[in-house]
């Protein structure tokens, strides 16, 4: 079924991370998902979006990341798009909170949690674009 | 303009950061900053009273992983009260109460930094 998608294009900057949760969650409350699944999807978008400007973006401004929402009577699924460097999933590991403590890590946790707060994320590239696709049932 | 900030108050020699707004990996660095200011003043015991945070992302609680080792190291610790329940759970979805004091009041973390000042 045809979905209604909205989409929002940021620069590569945590700045504007804010804008991002707040895109997410108007399209999220307007689709009726509870105040739990609303904040939820914020968070998994903002570590997505964290994720490919510190990762794919190497930290640098003056890229872009494309943003869509789409709306289906079920569920609500987000696609963000970068052109940074690939996602590498062979190297993603479950971080261990005892063991990172230790190590006085501080980050590797977004993934973790994305998976966590939504029903399905998946990563894919193709002709140069890296696309991470997040779903969240409507229970 | 930052929608996050850290307010300093201290209780005995136990130095409470107030944190207000939304933690993400935008505003991670002025909590970062709040917190070393803690060590550079030879401040250990640290109290977060999170009633005003309204958001963190895993950015903000990497701060907390970053340098817990480092303030129990000497001999200090980071106990996190007051947490808003939408914040608690995200604490909570990553296993921080098994690594971290999380409690319901500023009074109970303050009961729990007793023993260790005795």
């Amino acid at each position: 079924m045809a979905a209604d998608t909205h989409t929002l294009t940021i620069p590569s900057s945590t700045r504007f991370l804010e804008d991002v949760r707040e895109f997410v969650e108007t399209h999220a409350e307007h689709a009726n998902f509870s105040e739990i699944a609303v904040t939820q999807m914020k968070m998994a978008v903002d570590e997505a979006c964290t994720n490919v400007i510190e990762h794919s973006y190497g930290g640098q401004s003056g890229h872009s990341i494309d943003i869509a929402v789409l709306v289906y009577p079920d569920k609500l699924v987000v696609v963000i798009k970068d052109k940074g460097i690939e996602f590498d999933r062979k190297a993603y590991k479950e971080p261990d909170l005892i063991q990172f403590a230790k190590t006085k890590k501080s980050g590797g946790f977004g993934v973790h949690l994305m998976k966590k707060l939504m029903d399905e994320v998946e990563y894919r590239r193709s002709s140069g674009i890296n696309e991470c696709r997040m779903t969240k049932l409507k229970s | 303009m930052s929608n996050f900030s850290v307010g300093f108050r201290s209780s005995g020699v136990i130095q409470i950061l107030d944190l207000r707004g939304e933690l993400d990996a935008h505003t991670a660095s002025e909590l970062e900053a709040a917190i070393q200011k803690c060590q550079s003043d030879s401040q250990f015991h640290i109290l977060i009273n999170g009633s005003g945070l309204l958001y963190i992302s895993s950015a903000g609680l990497g701060v907390f992983m970053a340098y817990i080792e480092e303030i129990r190291e000497n001999g200090g610790d980071i106990k996190i009260a007051a947490l808003q329940p939408k914040v608690f759970n995200v604490f909570d979805l990553l296993g921080f109460p098994m690594l971290f004091d999380i409690v319901d009041s500023e009074d109970d973390a303050i009961g729990k930094f007793v023993p260790s000042n005795a």
